[in-house]
């Protein structure tokens, strides 16, 4: 583990306290069938319309494995650089909820699919590598509304039986901002291997935050909470915040931590004891009899590794190697797949380095403004290409680039055509541009003369002038040469 | 493993079973007795053998993903005891 970033520390009344925190996340396979019924996956269907027999838990229903979901699973063990099990076996978590027809989740407990991986997180002072422990494939439970009716609770099952990846981190995490660090690039390689949409407003992805925290320099871990059920970064960060906290308030009174699951009220920004949970702790795993140990063919393994797409790592390098990034630029162009893939897109046809300036600076920041994703700009790449082509051969200057820039960014405009309707090409015939400057020099024949005998600073007063002359369109770099020439 | 009627208590709630003290007193002691006949299995000594998670010798059978099931909204609410138009009803659970 390299520990190169400031420790985050929490300053109790008598010690600095380092908090260890270990994330379950709870991410939902890209398919389109659940994990062992024919019914669809589709966010945001009519309640209960994607229900088969199966996922309501009929007597005498049988679930059979969905192969997509093994596969996407193994993808993703391997896009964690961790082993994956040839042999896993299907258990059931038992438990009673309303929204849990079967009365126990499929899960895998003794046996998962995949093993011990690792995440490098690209932290603002470096790298740091976080453990992986196991990747499991489980069953969603409904979903339960408590809102539309005061005294009945209401049951959707259509997400009852679509597939997640149960993905359990070491409790490698220190901080915050390690936290979102990780939660980011988890979900940015499984956007790129396509194996779960990361969409944490859909509940794609949400995840159990295990906090404890310990003495600095101590080496035991304490003992840890587990915060339930979390969907936002934000709300990872405020519940680890206030838990820690909490923790430290308690041990430094001389009280102990009872291990248990919490709950993060986000209105109220504190986690509180989820009592009604604790007999549930019992869950009595044991193999699903109606479903046989899952064995992978090893030919199957390897082929999805050899298909296995480019990953933001090996991306990063071959950006910093191909393009002349640094660390930190490769880190913001491979952070989504959408933007990398921008970026390739929009180099094939213009210059590098301008692509670069013109996409992390002017592009991201109207983004943000519009607070939408680059799939939903209404500059496409190849006009953001065209953009930056017309200003490397001349057409037109970087400034008036910007200002075409603003038109694109509403109306996504095909560059050429503003600039062309608007007639804002540059004026790079030398004979045209000599005519304004002999003009600004006869009109200023007094400056011209002073400039002559030593006053250098005057140059740019010329150069204003003849820009302001030709409406700011004259190409500066002609403008210059010209007016050179023309005051020896 | 003997089962006292702690256990049996702890399982009936697990299990959302209720059971009056009479019936847990019996099944504290049926159970007993199943239990020490099973624990016969014990004296096998297992110390190479790996774990057995299903007696078949089948390799597990699976489906391409494929939606072919579902939209049976009608069908799947028709037997719960209270419905309406779009969800089971069920009384108000929330922690």
């Amino acid at each position: 583990m390299i520990e190169k970033s400031e420790k985050y520390l929490i300053n109790g009344a008598k010690d600095k306290w380092e908090v260890v925190i270990g994330l379950e996340v709870h991410a939902q396979v890209t398919s389109n069938s659940k994990l062992f019924s024919g019914s669809s996956t589709t966010f945001g269907a009519e309640p209960n319309t994607q229900v088969s027999l199966v996922d309501c838990a009929f007597p005498g229903m049988l679930p059979v494995i969905n192969e997509y979901c093994v596969q996407q699973a193994v993808k993703t063990g391997l896009g964690l650089n961790a082993k994956i099990n040839a042999y896993s076996v299907f258990d059931r978590k038992n438990y009673f909820y309303a929204d849990l027809p079967q009365g126990y989740q499929i899960s895998q407990y003794k046996n998962p699919i995949v093993g011990e991986g690792e995440i490098t997180l690209d932290l603002p002072n470096g790298s740091k590598k976080v453990g992986i422990e196991r990747l499991h494939l489980e069953q969603d439970a409904g979903k339960s509304i408590h809102d539309i009716d005061l005294s009945n609770t209401f049951v959707d099952l259509n997400r009852s039986g679509v597939a997640l990846m149960e993905i359990v981190s070491k409790p490698d995490l220190r901080s915050p901002d390690e936290v979102s660090a990780y939660i980011k690039k988890l979900r940015s390689i499984m956007k790129y291997l396509g194996t779960c949409d990361g969409n944490m407003q859909e509940g794609s992805l949400r995840a159990d935050v295990n906090v404890s925290v310990r003495k600095e320099g101590d080496t035991k871990l304490g003992t840890r909470c587990e915060i339930k059920n979390v969907n936002s970064i934000k709300f990872m960060q405020m519940a680890i915040i206030y838990e820690s906290k909490r923790q430290v308030e308690l041990l430094e009174s001389g009280k102990s931590i009872d291990q248990e699951t919490r709950l993060f009220d986000t209105k109220k920004n504190e986690t509180r004891s989820m009592r009604s949970k604790e007999d549930a702790h019992d869950y009595r795993y044991f193999p699903d009899p109606d479903l046989l140990p899952l064995n992978l063919d090893k030919k199957l393994i390897e082929k999805i590794r050899k298909d296995l797409p480019e990953l933001p790592d090996e991306k990063k390098e071959r950006f910093i190697k191909e393009h002349s990034l640094t660390p930190y630029e490769a880190n913001v162009l491979v952070s989504e797949k959408e933007i990398s893939n921008y970026f390739e897109e929009v180099i094939k046809s213009s210059d590098k380095k301008l692509a670069k300036n013109w996409i992390m600076g002017d592009l991201f920041a109207s983004l943000n403004e519009k607070n939408i994703s680059i799939l939903e700009s209404p500059i496409k790449a190849k006009k953001m290409a065209e953009l930056i082509d017309s200003i490397s051969s001349g057409v037109i200057s970087g400034r008036t680039a910007k200002e075409v820039f603003e038109i694109m960014k509403e109306t996504g405009e095909d560059p050429k055509q503003i600039i062309e309707n608007k007639g804002l090409q540059q004026k790079s015939d030398p004979k045209e541009l000599e005519k304004i400057i002999d003009k600004i020099l006869s009109d200023n024949k007094d400056k011209a003369e002073q400039y002559k005998s030593g006053k250098d600073k005057l140059f740019g007063f010329f150069v204003g002038q003849v820009m302001k002359e030709s409406g700011g369109k004259a190409n500066p770099q002609l403008v210059n040469e010209i007016l050179k020439k023309k005051l020896k | 493993m003997s089962i006292d009627k702690d256990k049996i208590k702890h399982i009936s709630k697990l299990a959302r079973i209720s059971l009056d003290a009479k019936k847990t007193e019996s099944l504290a002691k049926d159970l007993s007795s199943i239990f020490k006949f099973i624990e016969q299995l014990n004296e096998l000594n297992t110390d190479k053998i790996e774990p057995l998670s299903s007696i078949l010798n089948e390799p597990l059978r699976s489906r391409k993903d494929v939606v072919n099931d579902g939209k049976i909204r009608e069908r799947i609410l028709e037997n719960s005891p209270q419905k309406n138009d779009e969800f089971f009803v069920v009384p108000k659970v929330i922690d």
